[in-house]
């Protein structure tokens, strides 16, 4: 598709942080198991059970594979969410008579934050980790925060908005090292950069279906099995997936997981290479032709697919409607609707003004050389348009500080 | 439904049903379409134009007004366990015959016990509300997934609500088998899944009345409402909205199902009149049998089905990895011997009264050969 | 959240963008919001002799409603005297664009943003007759 066929109704795609588009190799795969072989997968008694029962355990050998995990220690769960309040709640309601402390941190996705606050209504200490400039959290303040009474670490490996990796490995070791249970909420992480359970010594893990080419409605959880790491399920029932999450599994949606997760591995380096390639581009891009722009969280330490940037003077909803053939997020997805500037960019240390000035530009599998021109493209001549109408543009091009302004909040 | 039948003839309706075209027609479409419903842009907002079209369907489908809460789910048990754990009381009254994960998605739960049809005696369940039922939810299954006997749901509410307790009501059996009317049913809550209705797996559905005050048990995100945290399962939803509108569309085909049900009981009481069909007196879904074969284990029965290419279950498939009886039957008072010998039939739109023959003739063959081969011993 | 067609236009096709002379005594303007709420509206009218507002102009940092708003408003005003473009209310400008609930608060701003550049107008004309002056003049400066 050449770059100049994007319009309003068929925008390009550049917000694969908020959902990313089925794999047509994974839908592919799903299909056979809507119609022809669409039995429940737990019925023993009959050969679509069995099928249907077959395909289920290929497809946990692949989401572990991707992982380093044992297939015994991953379940399936409706999504990334569900696994982190699984993750966290459950192993709360466990254990949470010997331990009750729990660290995570303050740019974590709305979920586990949520999760957390739900266990300090239950007598649960929580504490919230800042997090630097940069977006990542300083190691010194988690060794700090650990006591005899932690009992879960919950830091995701990637940022669902700014892109940011954690240092994994050096939280998992400070973790093991202090028998405190690591969890992390890998939903944007798994097929974008190598995870290895084992080398990172990640007790928990929680995998998203449609963050990775796959489908939505589907997500998985790794729980270590030495040691072993126990929990209290949330959704009671049929006892599937060794009772720690009943309901009939979703054949297809499973299915679909575990071939997103087999193509994720495949393909993760050479892909990565590309999207790093289009990212230095895009960056690169934006700043030759606009100036003043800032990056929101660190360069190095970043997903490839991924850039959060703020363009100051230019309101990010104002800019968004001028760019209305590129689909992309200004804040998270799921928050966006509320007009709130970010509580991630807002951790950061960025300042209010400038929150409300940032774009994520999400790049993925099916993102083209000619995309990311075209993108650059657009933003810049809005950008520069939208500066003209600015009157804080003005004010900073007078050399105004516009602190120094008494400004009437509302 | 030709391309979606299987070459084997396929008797379980009730563990799952194949998915139907338009429904992987619409679920296919939806993830060609992409998008998040949380995001502001127009793949984000025609994600969202999908799902709440869906979320319209199934109202529309169980006769629920606009002032209802509609809670897409991953599927019928956590719609369950949103609905009991969610609703706030501190006891849950529950039919003795109900599925698992009711029964476990309570903290305190106590059972309600049932006749020998497996229905609930509205005295005793009178009786359980002694100390009064401001701090209850009852919940009981519109249909039962192993018997397919239908609760008298209308009574069983207005009970409960003279007691100011909340009423569930698990109609994932019931839907697209009988019509499930959410206002006439009188409960406050009823759960609801798509794959029993060939609608796809990984999406379920609780509709609540406006009254009712739900805490979600997966937070986050504020999808839903707020009720139920994470990215919406956009294609199953899009499919879960054609099944329920199909289904209710079609339920006048039961009348014929129910014509090959009676049909296949009739013939097998023929072949051994001491057959027993399970609460055959009681009121039941028009598709399911619960018949037995006057001893021959229900496992023998299963292989030997199996091998003649037809495909039934014992009891519940979330249970069947497990041979024993099961708790349903005992809550009936069913006696173990012949709980061990009964299989279930479920049927579907696409079962033809060629099917039956086929397992008429597979279900003689059986029992002549085990009767001959207990004569000879 | 799908906008009208008024709106879509007035953000694409902004009219009386610009600045006028600050300092000059037909100038008033308003300059109302603030940067960490995500709106910012600089509104200034150009009066002559007979009171009536000859010219108005905008400049705007905010989602596509503040924009179109400002907008609308610079274009309502001119024409009119002062006193008449002091009427004009915050829900005549959300109908004519058929604002969202949620962009209602643009339209209060942009009424906000002519009664403050009339203010402005009137300290310097020694017409004061509101004590809302030094408030924009705060802003303005």
């Amino acid at each position: 598709m050449t770059a100049n066929t994007w319009t309003q109704n068929n925008p390009l795609y550049l917000d694969y942080q908020a959902t990313t588009p089925t794999d047509p190799r994974v839908v592919e795969s799903m299909v056979p198991f809507w119609s022809e072989k669409f039995g429940n997968p737990h019925s023993r008694n009959h050969r679509f059970g069995w099928e249907a029962e077959d395909a289920v355990e290929i497809a946990r050998g692949q989401v572990a594979d991707i992982i380093g995990a044992s297939p015994k220690e991953i379940i399936f769960t409706s999504g990334a969410t569900e696994s982190n309040n699984l993750a966290i709640k459950g192993v709360a309601k466990f254990y949470g008579d010997k331990r009750n402390h729990i660290i995570t941190c303050v740019t974590e996705h709305k979920c586990v934050l949520e999760a957390c606050r739900a266990l300090q209504g239950d007598g649960f200490d929580v504490t919230y980790l800042h997090v630097k400039e940069n977006g990542l959290i300083d190691l010194d303040e988690l060794k700090a925060a650990i006591t005899d009474k932690t009992l879960l670490v919950s830091i995701m490996a990637v940022n669902n908005e700014i892109g940011v990796i954690q240092p994994l490995k050096e939280i998992g070791a400070l973790c093991r090292e202090n028998k405190v249970f690591f969890h992390t909420d890998a939903a944007q992480a798994v097929g974008k950069i190598p995870l290895d359970v084992d080398e990172m010594n990640i007790d928990m893990l929680s995998i998203s279906g449609h963050k990775i080419y796959g489908p939505m409605g589907i997500g998985a959880m790794y729980i270590r099995r030495k040691p072993r790491v126990r929990l209290v399920p949330l959704i009671h029932g049929g006892g599937q997936e060794r009772g720690m999450r009943s309901g009939t599994l979703p054949t297809p949606l499973v299915v679909g997981l575990g071939k997103a997760c087999e193509l994720a591995k495949k393909e993760m380096a050479a892909e990565a290479e590309r999207l790093r390639e289009f990212q230095r581009r895009l960056y690169e891009g934006l700043q030759q032709r606009i100036p003043e722009i800032f990056l929101n969280g660190d360069l190095e330490s970043r997903i490839p697919g991924n850039l959060n940037i703020s363009f100051a003077y230019v309101e990010g909803e104002g800019l968004m409607m001028g760019i209305k053939d590129l689909a992309v997020s200004s804040g998270s997805a799921c928050t966006s609707a509320s007009l709130e500037p970010s509580y991630v960019l807002r951790a950061l240390g960025v300042e209010e003004e400038l929150a409300h000035t940032s774009l994520r530009l999400g790049l993925g599998r099916f993102t083209t050389e000619d995309d990311i021109d075209y993108a650059i493209e657009r933003i810049a001549k809005e950008v520069n348009r939208l500066r003209d109408l600015s009157p804080l543009w003005d004010m900073a091009q007078a050399g105004i500080d516009l602190k120094s302004i008494k400004w009437a909040e509302h | 439904m030709s391309n979606a039948k299987p070459t084997a003839v396929y008797m379980d309706h009730n563990a799952t049903s194949p998915t139907r075209p338009e429904v992987v027609d619409a679920a296919t479409h939806a993830m060609q379409a992409g998008g998040n419903p949380s995001s502001v842009h127009v793949l984000g907002r025609a994600a969202r134009r999908i799902v709440e079209d869906a979320r319209e369907q199934v109202r529309a489908a169980v006769n629920a007004p606009a002032s209802v809460q509609v809670v897409f789910t991953s599927c019928g048990t956590e719609a369950n366990t949103l609905a009991l754990q969610g609703c706030g009381r501190a006891k849950m009254f529950v039919a003795a015959t109900d599925h698992p994960s009711v029964m476990q998605a309570h903290a305190h739960a106590e059972r309600i016990a049932v006749d020998v049809n497996g229905l609930i005696d509205p005295f005793t369940l009178e009786e359980m509300f002694a100390g009064g039922g401001d701090d209850v939810v009852v919940s009981v299954m519109l249909a039962n997934n192993e018997t397919g006997v239908l609760q008298q749901i209308e009574g069983i509410a207005r009970i409960a609500h003279r007691y100011h307790a909340l009423v569930h009501c698990d109609a994932v059996q019931a839907l697209g088998k009988v019509d499930v009317d959410f206002q006439s049913l009188g409960v406050d809550m009823l759960s609801l899944s798509a794959h029993k209705i060939a609608g796809p797996l990984g999406v379920g559905a609780l509709i609540a009345g406006k009254d009712v005050t739900l805490r979600a048990i997966n937070a986050g995100g504020g999808q839903e409402g707020g009720l139920r945290g994470g990215t919406e399962n956009v294609p199953g939803i899009a499919g879960f909205g054609v099944a329920a509108e199909l289904a209710k569309a079609e339920l006048g085909d039961m009348a014929r199902i129910k014509g090959l049900r009676d049909a296949l009981e009739a013939r097998i009481q023929e072949i051994a009149p001491q057959a027993q069909v399970i609460a055959a007196m009681a009121d039941r879904l028009p598709n399911t049998s619960y018949i037995t074969m006057p001893g021959v284990d229900a496992t023998t029965q299963l292989m030997a089905f199996d091998l003649a290419g037809i495909c039934v279950s014992a009891g519940s498939a979330c249970a069947s990895g497990k041979t024993k009886t099961s708790p349903a039957l005992a809550a009936m008072g069913v006696h173990p011997e012949i709980g061990k010998c009964a299989v279930r039939v479920s049927l579907g739109h696409a079962n033809t009264g060629d099917d039956i023959d086929c397992f008429i003739s597979a279900w003689a063959d059986l029992y002549q050969r085990k009767s001959a081969s207990k004569s000879a011993a | 959240m799908a906008y009208s067609k008024e709106l879509i236009d007035h953000y694409e096709n902004p009219r009386n963008v610009g600045s006028m002379e600050d300092d000059a005594g037909d100038v008033g303007t308003g300059l109302v919001g603030a940067p960490a709420c995500g709106d910012v509206m600089k509104l200034q009218i150009k009066v002559n002799p007979e009171g009536i507002i000859e010219d108005a102009k905008f400049k705007t940092f905010g989602c596509g409603s503040a924009i179109a708003s400002s907008s609308l408003v610079t274009e309502w005003v001119k024409g009119k005297t002062v006193d008449e473009a002091g009427e004009i209310k915050n829900t005549d400008i959300a109908e004519e664009l058929a604002l969202p609930p949620v962009k209602i608060h643009c339209s209060v701003l942009a009424e906000d943003a002519i009664k403050a550049a009339i203010d402005d107008y009137k300290g310097k004309t020694g017409q004061t007759d509101t004590d809302a002056v030094g408030e924009s003049q705060d802003a303005a400066e």
